[in-house]
């Protein structure tokens, strides 16, 4: 059971997380404007990375505020914790 | 053709109205050991707004004390308690049949901008738990650190209890508020009673 | 009743004025308060207690504690409890057990015990009430620090309670009474942590009253898990000690050295009377001078070690025992116990009669919950047992479990390991600490040995899973180079123990087969749980009535008294349908379906999701989110909409009223309503946060009772004289604000079975009062309550899909026939671009359709499949696989048909109509029609009463 730290309430159980996948994978601002292989890149390729990777988390048991992490997917730790619309991190 | 017939009075009924006597049950069965309790009929407002605007202002004003912006604070102002529940989220909960009156207060007082008000009072009931093992009793369901260094008269926090969502207030002599939803509160009021079963008998 | 006859005449830390009855394989005996069930049975000369899963052979108590590998029982009562080790079931009176060769048998019986769970917090953990955890805890506790202990024995003192270290003992026990006296310490004997956790979340199982058989208090839960998310961790797990391979090893009577001892001084209990001792280092001969102590004739010590034991070989002589060094064990005599031993070594082979033979092929720090947290172990070439080797938990390891088995040591690495993690907890530790003196021998390399000359076939490495070497050697020879590969091969370390005694000696097995260096090649994976946990402790209270939560609505007490049965929908409990006396459901739902058409009838609706929608931008969330146009919807009325997810498929659907222009309610699915919530705040808080706009749930601020059938106008004009009723003044699809039965009440005139019909929300505390004014009001017209049964039928008469049975996440709402809820109009919404993609195009996407039997009579099973006409041309199924065209999705007897029918998804479905095709129902065909999904009054004249 994975703590984690919502920016807003502090550590808490992974229970009360709901996961949101990758993060910085921005609804386009004129999906028309996509060609049939971009919408598709867009709606069903996501990065898998073993090691850090930047993903979405929401707090739904509390405030219900979404927000981003890194975790390590090997060794499940959390590297970093920082708000939506904000820059990734740079990991050393 | 529609004929008239007797309006009946309305009687209101609680989430936790027939779990009455069982909740009862459990401070003499425990020695005193915990005590639960149904509260009911709370005035309940959701409200959401800017933090850092004017309606924050406004609305500490009208509340009597200013809107807390830490996370997990319950304040209190007279008969009224104000939980934080999220960065632009709070709990407005007041005696028993204030809401329609709290509810217009603060709409007239927040004025216009995006402010929300929402009419909450039966979506979730409260539960008053107290008594000296109240910690231990929900220490069975909640991942919370409750030590009183951690948790104490003022805290709040949403979270699970079991397996329900629960807004949790720590409240004066060592008593809690838990506010679950209606739909949920016969499940929680059936665990609590179950788990004050271990306080029944001799303590080891 | 046997007389325990191995019981030493005095000593140990058993109760002799407390004896205990018990009974063992059909045969009664005693033993004493303080005895687990191997060390009574060794009381009375019971060694042998299961023959062996794969060979049948016999099988003896062969360690002391949590390792044992052999001694499996299973309690018959006082509640029957399988696959339990008699070295860890504490005696009570009135225990029954018997001896298993492998599996037991769950009771078929509920069990009637509670089981609980427990979530703590502390600044220190430490798992092991030994020497150095007791010396950890004492220097954290004194800071104020939050600790607790944890120990899987009755008692604290951990392998000193199988010593005769009195004085450290003492020290222990008084540790042991400041620690419990200390209210922010907890110390949990007769608790095994038995997972260690992300972010040093450790669980561990109590066993809180299985020690009290019958006596045990009902109302105390028999065990519990507590849940320990600590800042710092201290494993001060103790060290196992490892076997050797070699002839005739599994038979009766072999025995770890140290569990010997622990017999003796422990248990005051002598598992021989001449025994034979076969060591690769000093520690056994600890066991050696207990043993002799006690009583136990010491025939002869076999030290593999060529040049013995300095230190303790003059001790030896003195004491008159034979040290034979650099000899092995080349075989073991004995049927159902150890009669002999052949020792082998430089000047040839001798016989020994003996009963016991006692092995320490060295230690094994226990490592289990180090690797479950992350940690890397190494080989120690000097200790010849795998140590830790870092971890990026905040853990630390001492004493044994670290490779440290001297006394003065493990105090020491204990008391230095408090004090660190406390500091960095944030405490300050005392400046010194008192620690007991302990004696110390210098002990002497411990030699490196797996594996005897002998008959592999004969030499056992996992005992109870009857692996040899013959068996590992078979493994390695079919080219398997991993010990995880050659795990799973033999079964070798996958039993109850989960190789405590095996897996370093199967490691060391394979490296000697392979001739590579052990470290090199390493352990197999520690995973959880360290011990066997019961499925009772681990679901602790969520069983039976608190399994899952039951959600009810406020109407749920009318319902059970008016013996409604109940349908679960997501975690809801919602009345199915209302039998009268005599009635099945077939007659029920009928009867419930024609007075909703031709009558009047009400259904609880309040399980619908409800989100508060407002703001100035509120309608342009919903324009965004729904694929029909919400802007455009006029205050006072409501609008049906869908919601698509990117990828254009259909997410939710549900009612949206507009109270005010910027504010809006919307309803949701039942099982939808938490995640349209995420769905709306996901996008205000991460793609368009310049929206203003707020979501509040208030699923249970409002209740909702549907008022249904077109006599459903006349009933709520008797209830809400002040409301203008009729058709004109009160359209389809509009609400109105209310007073029903002098309720408040918003009425919405919506339908979801195509009959004039009003949807009636009030507060949820108001819900009874208003439901039974309906039910009264409508007597007269014959109201009748339904279920969700009923509701379904209605719904899909008129070819309504429910979103999760007539979807499943790949059906856009075109492939529904639906096009008309799709904007034109709009630049954008969530899903819009997705209907442009070719794959939504293709012809023979699957669309929802009616069917109906061609017989009038067969109700179709959800889920069954359709196929073509062709495809069954021979009047059988072609060989798979078959080419289906579709599933049905739904399926119901008609009332207002008078027939059964269907929803299907059918490949190009739509175009099909009129088709027949054929549903496989065991070895029938049976022949059905596709038709249009509405079936009942597809003009919608009955909407407006």
């Amino acid at each position: 059971m994975m703590l984690i730290s919502c920016p807003w309430c502090g550590p808490r159980e992974e229970a009360e997380f709901h996961y949101g996948g990758q993060a910085h994978v921005s609804y386009p601002e004129d999906p028309s404007a996509l060609s049939d292989e971009e919408w598709a890149r867009f709606l069903f390729y996501r990065d898998n990375p073993k090691g850090p990777f930047a993903e979405r988390w929401n707090h739904s048991a509390s405030c219900r505020r979404w927000f981003n992490v890194i975790r390590d997917t090997v060794t499940y730790e959390i590297l970093a914790v920082y708000p939506v619309g904000t820059p990734k991190p740079v990991i050393a | 053709m529609a004929e008239q017939t007797t309006v009946r009075p309305t009687v209101r009924r609680s989430p936790l109205a027939l779990a009455a006597d069982r909740l009862a049950d459990v401070a003499a069965a425990t020695g005193g050991a915990v005590s639960i309790a149904e509260v009911p009929f709370l005035a309940q407002l959701n409200l959401r707004l800017d933090p850092k605007g004017p309606a924050a202002d406004a609305a500490g004003k009208e509340l009597g004390v200013a809107l807390p912006t830490a996370a997990g604070v319950a304040a209190r102002a007279g008969e009224l308690t104000i939980a934080w529940l999220g960065p632009d989220e709070w709990l407005v909960i007041g005696p028993a049949g204030g809401e329609g009156d709290l509810e217009a207060r603060l709409r007239s007082a927040l004025g216009t901008g995006h402010p929300a008000v929402v009419d909450v009072s039966a979506q979730r009931t409260v539960l008053e738990l107290s008594g000296p093992r109240v910690r231990d009793l929900l220490a069975f369901g909640c991942a919370l650190d409750l030590h009183p260094r951690s948790f104490s008269e003022g805290a709040c926090a949403q979270t699970r209890l079991a397996q329900a969502q629960v807004v949790l207030i720590a409240r004066e002599s060592g008593a809690f508020w838990v506010l679950v939803r209606s739909s949920f509160a016969s499940y929680l009021a059936d665990w609590l009673i179950d788990a004050s079963v271990e306080f029944t008998g001799p303590q080891a | 009743m046997s007389t325990q006859e191995f019981r030493t005449a005095q000593g140990g830390r058993i109760d002799r004025s407390r004896p205990i009855r018990f009974r063992f394989d059909g045969s009664d005996y005693t033993g004493y308060v303080g005895d687990t069930l191997a060390s009574a049975l060794l009381a009375n000369g019971v060694i042998q207690t299961s023959t062996s899963i794969k060979f049948d052979r016999p099988r003896g108590i062969f360690a002391a504690g949590a390792e044992e590998p052999n001694a499996l029982v299973q309690v018959e009562a006082p509640f029957p409890e399988p696959m339990l080790t008699a070295t860890t079931v504490e005696l009570y009176d009135g225990l029954v057990a018997c001896g298993l060769g492998g599996q037991g048998r769950l009771s078929p019986e509920p069990d009637p015990a509670r089981y609980d769970s427990v979530h703590v917090h502390c600044d220190v953990l430490v798992v092991g009430a030994g020497p150095a955890g007791l010396a950890a805890a004492a220097v954290a506790a004194e800071t104020g620090a939050r600790v607790i202990v944890v120990d899987e024995r009755p008692e604290p003192g951990g392998s000193l309670l199988g010593t005769r270290e009195t004085s450290v003992l003492e020290w222990a026990t008084s540790v042991a009474d400041r620690l419990r006296s200390n209210p922010e310490v907890k110390l949990l004997t007769r608790t095994t942590a038995f997972g260690y956790y992300d972010d040093n979340f450790v669980l561990a199982v109590e066993r809180r009253t299985n020690h009290l058989g019958a006596a045990a208090p009902a109302h105390r839960s028999r065990e519990r898990i507590w849940r320990i998310r600590a800042r710092r961790v201290i494993l001060a797990t103790g060290a196992h000690e490892r076997p050797l391979a070699f002839n005739g090893n599994d038979i009766p009577g072999v025995m770890l050295a140290g569990a010997a001892r622990t017999y003796v001084n422990r248990y005051g209990v002598l598992p021989g009377r001449r025994a034979v001792v076969l060591t690769t280092n000093d520690s056994a001969y600890e066991a050696v001078f207990d043993l002799l102590d006690a009583g136990v004739e010491i025939a002869a010590v076999a030290d593999l070690r060529t040049g013995g034991s300095p230190v303790w070989g003059p001790r030896c002589a003195e004491r008159g025992v034979e040290v034979l060094a650099g000899y092995g064990v080349a075989d073991v005599t004995g049927a159902d116990r150890v009669s002999a031993v052949t020792l082998a070594g430089p000047d040839g082979s001798r016989d020994v009669a003996a009963d016991l033979l006692l092995v320490s092929g060295g230690w094994n720090p226990v490592g289990a919950l180090y690797s479950h947290a992350g940690g890397r172990l190494r080989f120690d070439t000097d200790l010849g047992s795998f140590v830790p080797d870092g971890c990026r938990q905040a853990v630390a390891v001492a004493g044994a479990a670290k490779g440290t088995f001297g006394l003065a040591g493990c105090l020491a690495e204990g008391a230095a390991a408090g004090r660190e993690a406390v500091e960095a907890a944030g405490f300050t530790a005392p400046a010194d600490t008192r620690l007991p003196a302990a004696d110390e021998q210098p002990a002497s390399p411990t030699a490196q040995v797996w594996v005897l000359p002998g008959d592999e076939s004969r030499q056992y490495v996992d005992l109870q899973r009857d692996v040899t070497v013959a068996e590992i050697r078979r493994a390695t020879g079919a080219g398997m180079r991993s010990v995880e590969h050659v795990k799973r091969y033999t079964t070798a370390g996958t039993a109850h123990d989960q190789g405590k005694t095996s897996g370093v000696l199967t490691s060391g097995v394979v490296a000697h087969l392979l001739g590579v260096d052990v470290g090199e090649l390493g352990t197999t994976t520690f995973r959880p749980p360290y011990t066997p946990v019961s499925f009772a402790a681990l679901a602790g209270r969520d069983r039976g009535m608190l399994y899952d939560p039951v959600r009810v609505t406020a109407l749920h007490p009318w319902h059970e008294a008016a013996g409604a049965l109940f349908e679960n929908v997501g975690q809801w409990k919602r009345p199915w349908y209302y039998p009268r006396d005599g009635e099945d459901m077939h007659a029920a739902v009928l009867r419930e379906c024609r007075a909703a058409r031709e009558g009047v009838a009400m259904m609880d609706a309040s399980t619908l999701g409800k989100i508060d929608v407002q703001g100035p931008d509120a309608a342009v969330l919903l324009d965004r989110l729904y694929t029909n146009m919400m802007s455009t919807l006029k205050v006072g009325s409501i609008r049906y909409g869908v919601m698509c997810r990117a990828d254009g498929m259909v997410f939710d659907d549900g009612t949206v009223i507009r109270l005010a222009e910027d504010r809006f309610l919307v309803t949701t699915t039942t099982g939808g309503a938490a995640a349209v919530l995420e769905w709306m705040e996901d996008f205000l808080q991460t793609e368009w946060p310049d929206l203003r706009v707020h979501c509040t749930s208030v699923t249970e601020q409002w209740a909702t009772v549907a008022l249904v059938g077109p006599r459903s106008r006349e009933v709520l004009a008797t209830l809400a004289p002040t409301l203008a009723v009729d058709n004109a003044s009160f359209p389809f699809m509009t609400w109105r604000d209310t007073e029903v039965a002098g309720i408040p009440t918003r009425v919405c005139r919506i339908s979801f079975s195509g009959e004039l019909a009003y949807e009636l929300n009030v507060s949820w505390w108001d819900a009874l009062a208003l439901w039974q004014a309906v039910y009264d009001a409508g007597q007269p017209f014959g109201i009748t309550t339904y279920g969700t049964e009923t509701m379904h039928v209605l719904r899909a008469e008129k070819g309504f899909p429910i979103i999760g049975q007539d979807t499943d996440g790949t059906v856009t709402p075109q492939d529904l026939g639906m096009d008309w809820i799709v904007s034109k109009k709009k630049a954008d919404f969530v899903g819009k671009r997705s209907f442009a993609r070719a794959d939504n195009h293709r012809p023979d996407r699957k669309q929802l359709v009616g069917l109906l039997p061609d017989d009038g009579t067969t109700l179709l099973p959800e889920g069954v499949h359709l196929v073509a006409a062709e495809t069954v041309a021979t009047g059988a199924l072609p060989e798979p696989p078959v080419p289906m065209l579709g599933h049905v999705t739904s399926s119901y007897h008609s009332a207002a048909l008078g027939r059964p029918f269907a929803l299907a998804l059918i490949r190009g479905g739509r175009g099909r109509i009129g088709e027949r095709v054929y549903a496989p129902l065991g070895d029938a065909l049976v022949p059905v029609t596709i038709t249009s999904s509405v079936l009942y009054d597809p003009e919608g004249a009955r909407r407006d009463g």
